[in-house]
């Protein structure tokens, strides 16, 4: 789907980094025409939906003429024969009308739903497949904002301000046509009145919407006092600052509170002037309309006809402001979304694949930088060869780089120079989903999704092509020391994460470590994965890690002594490159630096010895 | 494995399923409604007025239109006498404007008192959350808390903006136009509400059928935005493990339950709106055949006929918003149970009756005889006896649940003991106001949250009072200043999302440079470097000796390098102290647990 909507034109001269969280595209008419290809599988709806709009305009303008007839008849000529037939025609207008409306809105309802719907799923397929440099620059609520309130004033314009733009502005000609000809000069008021209420409602909408955004801001910014404060509570009660936090929150609170008004104000005004307007023609017309009737240039019947189709016209004119800041929003909306589809991976699959993986792994003169800041690299001609089954660990200072060299094992992002290699092969040149499955990651923050157990185990397996058999589970359970998942109250169907069961700290490592076993891979990427089990299960899991990792290549982040026992070799990372390689006693002997990273404080050898 | 039970089991399922459907605002909602408008009786009494006033200048226009219609053309007709027509359009301008102005005010004023009562909901909510002990947020969850001050607010704000307005308004045109179609005319108008029971019918079943469709809706999006929000918040993961296709099998499936529930609901409207459209239409035909014989045989007039049909348009249109409203009333009305379930909540650790003075603490905090469990017959300390001398450095050293926390909890009052006391200066804590407790009481946890602002205003945050030297001496203690200094606002530096620009190492030196400038005679630190790495620990180990000196401090520690600054180790088990000595002392012995566990230490080193 994404493929088949054009390129926005001018979007080579954009930042080369691709749309910013922060600043909005530019919007008009070409964003929404864009999206038209969402509407193409409902064409026949769309025949449809402004076919029978068109003939409920016939309808409504019928319905009052049949009404005229009817008054003038038995009231102005003494007919009673017409009443019964000119009655049954109204009655017969209306169950027509409303069937109109009801064939409308049924058709409007399914075919827009489904625009939606497919906006989402493409959008969502999208994002998936855009890399960790787009990701790491836009929050997941960012990009939540355009999947719900922009796809949704989308809709709001397909099924509605679209339709109805044409609609309204049909009916409001066709009315005012009836109008004069029924009695031109207050059909001319009616026409020269139309004007200034669509501007002004229009000015109305905008403004409205410029203090609704300023509200729903507030708003979001005293939501995160209220969430900074219940994430805190327990630094707030230790320092005994409620009170404090209380007065910030209450200050934000009655800001909220003024800028509200100042939108109740807004829209208070508003409503009163959309209710306002069809009195004032009410008044315009009696007066002219009565002197006519008077005068005998206009019959009763015109009279009441005049006043009811002019009453229909009140919400067309009113609604045409709202319609357009509608239209508006859309388009700033599609730019939003279309900002998204334009924003390609910079992770571009290659095709070959390896049939039988040995997990040679090298790193030859890479360097790495973070897009966007390319002037500051993080790795530089780093090298690095590990051969297949050998575990190495990475040892390094804060900020030295290792978090960057492991996500480039799975290419979650891609080296600025050199080459990294499996078995020889450039992962550039490997298939995504295939190096992906030849290698598993344990991250240092375990990513848990709110699902079972089970579900958020198997992450790395395919259900359907290679499912994870009930014995491969247990074993990695054992091997994780995550026995606790066995124990929990649905077993493994037990939902975990933010919607579930909450785990503590070492529990979710410890399930994130069983799903990285579990994937089976050629290469094994542990990144600190230990760092909040206690002494006693981090010496357990390490037992049962080296029976794993005896035939698979491990990279292991470690910051403690115990982990990196685990390694064959160490590998010290300073300042983005690889400086020292060896055996951990070695390093130990011989290089300060290494002993600065992984042994204690002297002080305390001294004091024990 | 098929795309539903991807999801798995847990409890809140359940407690969903046992929410109410239909709901209406009795019992704690009710009272508590009735308690937030409690001081706006008055200007409910005005408000009350004007809406009388603006309904009743509405109303009378199309009774105007039809008194112009009769008695204003006849003298046209006869001598082109122009006046009485002149006098009625003057009093139907007069009927706007009186509308105009009392809509206006009236939408003002409610709009006051609806904002004022959702001001006051957040400072009682917010404050109660504040009051609340530990204990309750434990139980509680953070999730839940904000989602009391967001979405539960947000429903009542809802309401409050678009409810209220539109439920007045259409009661009152309901009640005064069939009164004033009985008063134009008893026959017609008699026939005219023949409508009313399907309305009421057509209504009622709309009522119904959206609520459940309604929160069907909610549970989907729900559904639709916690998956999207996790697959892109945890993009690495979905990534790395190609879970892509899988995450998008159950996306589409979740995207689609909402469409269909979306579907369901959209299609009520689609029944509902033209229903009441028909039935307005089939109202205005039969008036008009009815009307027509009537008007024939002289029995109403023209007038009479068109302020009818004026009166029925106005007739329907409430109708079809009316039931718009229902939703909003519904998501409110639970909104305000759960928040008055909240305010029903007592703390769990009371603020004393007749508080004692502390004027100057000293810092030695005693256990007496202390039980504590967190879930009945289960106890996590028994009979636990300690004294902490003004002064003393103590490390508390444990396998995980000996109730090291437990102790630190206890100490500084986010529980109370289930017998015994914990004294402060010999003073127990109950008899202490939280005041002049977290003055002189303090813990620092592993959580170091930083919140939003500047790392200043962070470091202030127990002294907001505190000078900007206060500050950097204190950093300066620390041996904090040079990184601040470096950074590049300096002191001024947002902390943005939970302080992303420092590493632990230094968000836990500011964590402690707020403890350090907050000076509390007790110290409590629970874990506090054991996210740390080694180089970072070390930095935190220096300033730690800074910060200890001349405190009493409780080290609960993870490792043992943290213990080597104490003056005193005790080794917990089972909520039970089983070795209790200087580290060098325990060291020494060889033997017991600290000691094993100090040799398995050093042999990880080399």
């Amino acid at each position: 789907m994404t493929t088949s909507t054009p390129q926005l034109p001018g979007r080579s001269e954009r930042d080369p980094l691709g749309p910013d969280p922060d600043n909005p595209p530019p919007a008009g008419v070409h964003s929404l025409w864009r999206l038209r290809s969402y509407l193409r599988p409902h064409r026949v709806a769309l025949v449809i939906m402004v076919t029978t709009a068109l003939a409920g305009i016939g309808v409504a303008i019928a319905i009052p003429l049949v009404i005229k007839a009817l008054i003038d008849g038995p009231i102005t000529d003494g007919e009673v024969d017409p009443v019964l037939p000119l009655g049954l025609l109204v009655l017969a207008l209306g169950v027509l009308e409303a069937f109109l409306t009801w064939w409308r809105r049924w058709i409007q309802s399914n075919a827009v739903l489904n625009v939606e719907t497919a906006m989402r799923r493409d959008l969502y397929a999208h994002l998936q497949a855009l890399p960790m440099s787009f990701h790491s620059r836009w929050q997941s609520g960012q990009l939540l904002s355009r999947a719900t309130t922009d796809l949704s004033s989308i809709r709001r314009f397909f099924g509605f301000a679209m339709l109805f733009l044409f609609i309204n502005i049909l009916q409001v000609t066709a009315v005012t046509g009836v109008l004069l000809a029924m009695y031109w000069p207050l059909g001319l008021v009616v026409a020269c009145t139309a004007a200034p209420i669509v501007w002004l409602s229009m000015r109305f909408e905008k403004e409205y919407v410029v203090v609704s955004r300023r509200v729903q801001d507030e708003q979001g910014d005293l939501a995160t006092r209220a969430e900074e404060a219940a994430v805190a509570i327990r630094v707030i009660k230790s320092f005994g600052r409620s009170r404090f936090v209380s007065d910030q929150y209450e200050t934000a609170a009655r800001q909220l509170h003024a800028t509200s008004m100042d939108k109740v104000r807004l829209s208070a005004r508003f409503w009163t002037f959309l209710e306002v307007i069809p009195n004032c023609a009410v008044v315009v017309v009696l007066l002219f309309g009565a002197i006519g009737v008077g005068r005998g240039a206009l019959t009763p019947g015109e009279l009441v006809a005049f006043i009811t189709l002019m009453l229909s016209l009140v919400w067309p004119v009113s609604s045409l402001g709202i319609i357009l800041a509608m239209a508006q929003e859309a388009m700033t909306s599609a730019a939003r979304i279309l900002e998204i589809f334009d924003t390609e991976s910079d992770i571009v699959s290659g095709t070959r694949t390896i049939d039988e993986p040995r997990g040679h792994l090298r790193f030859e003169h890479v360097d790495f930088a973070y897009p966007g800041a390319l002037d500051e690299p993080v790795l530089r001609d780093l090298n690095l060869d590990i051969q297949p089954g050998e575990t190495v660990a990475v040892v390094g200072a804060t900020g030295s780089g290792k978090s960057s060299l492991t996500a480039l094992v799975p290419r979650l992002f891609d080296v600025t120079a050199g080459a990294v290699t499996i078995d020889g092969v450039d992962l550039r040149d490997l298939d995504v989903a295939h190096l992906r499955q030849l290698v598993a990651t344990a991250f240092d923050d375990p990513t848990l999704f709110s699902m079972s157990a089970r579900e958020n185990l198997t992450l790395g397996r395919d259900p359907e092509t290679n499912p994870a058999s009930d014995a491969e589970i247990q074993e990695a359970l054992d091997v994780a020391q995550a026995g606790f998942a066995r124990d929990l109250p649905w077993g493994l169907d037990t939902r975990i994460g933010e919607q579930g069961m909450a785990l503590s700290g070492g529990q979710r490592q410890r399930l994130a470590l069983a799903r990285a076993v579990l994937s089976r891979p050629a290469v094994l990427v542990l990144d600190d994965t230990l760092s909040a089990l206690d002494v006693h299960t981090e010496a357990l899991v390490e037992e049962a890690l080296r029976r794993v990792l005896v035939d698979t290549t491990g990279i292991i982040v470690a910051h403690r002594a115990s982990t990196v026992m685990l390694a064959d070799r160490v590998a010290l990372l300073q300042d983005g490159t690889i400086t020292h390689v060896g055996e951990h006693r070695e390093l130990l002997a011989t290089v300060p630096a290494y002993r600065e990273l992984l042994a204690a404080d002297p002080s305390l050898e001294e004091a024990v010895s | 494995m098929t795309a539903t039970d991807w999801r798995g089991v847990a409890k809140a399922d359940e407690d969903e399923r046992n929410e109410r459907i239909e709901r209406k605002f009795v019992g704690g909602s009710g009272t508590l409604l009735r308690e937030l408008l409690r001081p706006y009786k008055w200007a409910m009494w005005v408000l009350v007025g004007i809406v009388l006033v603006e309904n009743a200048a509405r109303l009378s226009i199309p009774y105007l239109v039809k008194e112009g219609i009769d008695t204003g053309i006849p003298p046209i007709r006869a001598d082109n006498n122009l006046e009485p027509l002149f006098v009625i359009v003057g009093i139907v301008l007069l009927a706007t404007l009186t509308q105009a102005v009392a809509r206006n005010l009236f939408l003002v004023r409610s709009g006051k008192v609806g904002q004022d009562v959702l001001f006051e909901v957040r400072r009682r909510v917010f404050r109660h959350f504040q009051a609340l002990s530990p204990a309750f947020h434990d139980d509680y969850t953070s999730g839940r808390v904000i989602s009391r001050q967001t979405s539960d607010v947000d429903a009542i704000y809802e309401m409050l903006e678009t409810g209220f307005d539109g439920l007045v308004t259409a009661a009152l045109t309901l009640v005064g136009t069939a009164g004033l179609l009985l008063f134009l005319d008893v026959k017609l108008g008699l026939v005219a509400l023949c409508c009313g029971p399907f309305l009421f019918w057509v209504t009622n079943w709309f009522r119904k059928s959206s609520a459940s469709a309604y929160r069907v809706t909610r549970e989907k999006v729900a559904l639709v935005i916690v998956h999207f929000v996790e697959s892109m918040g945890g993009i690495r993961a979905v990534q790395a493990f190609r879970r892509e296709p899988r995450n998008q099998e159950i996306f589409d499936d979740v995207n689609d339950q909402y469409r269909a529930a979306n579907l369901t609901s959209f299609r009520l409207v689609v029944w509902f709106m033209p229903g009441i459209r028909l039935i307005g239409n089939v109202t205005i035909a039969v008036v008009l055949i009815y009307g027509g014989y009537l008007a024939y045989h002289g029995e109403v007039t023209v007038g009479v006929l068109a302020a009818f049909l004026l009166y029925l348009r106005q007739f329907f249109e409430p109708m079809m918003e009316i039931s718009q409203f229902y939703n909003t009333f519904q998501s409110a009305s639970a909104a305000l149970d759960k928040l008055a379930g909240v305010l029903r909540e007592q703390p769990g650790v009371p603020e004393p009756t007749r508080p004692e003075a502390l004027p100057a603490p000293r810092g030695e905090v005693r256990f007496d005889a202390v039980d504590f469990a967190y879930v009945d017959d289960r106890p996590v300390l028994e009979g636990l006896d300690l004294r902490v001398p003004a002064g003393q450095t103590l490390a508390l050293v444990g396998t995980t649940g000996a109730g090291k926390t437990t102790v630190a909890k206890l100490a500084t009052r986010f529980y109370d003991p289930t017998a015994g006391r914990v004294l402060l200066d010999g003073v127990d804590l109950r008899d202490l106001t939280s005041d002049v407790l977290r003055r002189a009481v303090v813990m620092v946890t592993q959580e170091n949250y930083l919140f939003s602002g500047t790392i200043a205003d962070n470091i202030r945050f127990g002294r907001p009072d505190a000078t900007m030297e206060d500050v950097q001496g204190a950093t300066r203690a620390l041996g904090a200043h040079d990184f601040i200094s470096a950074l590049p606002d300096g002191y001024e530096t947002a902390v943005a999302n939970q302080g992303g620009r420092l590493s632990a190492g230094q968000r836990q030196l500011v964590a402690f440079a707020r403890a350090f400038l907050a000076d509390p005679a007790v110290l409590i630190l629970d874990e506090a470097t054991s996210s740390l790495d080694v180089p970072s620990e070390r930095l935190v180990q220096q300033a730690l000796r800074t910060v200890l000196a001349g405190r009493t401090a409780v080290i609960i520690a993870h490792r043992l390098s943290t213990v080597e600054i104490a003056d005193r180790v005790i080794v917990m088990e089972h909520g039970r102290i089983v070795e209790d000595g200087t580290p060098a002392d325990l060291i020494a012995s060889g033997e017991g647990r600290f000691s094993d566990l100090h040799e398995a230490w050093l042999d990880s080193l080399a």
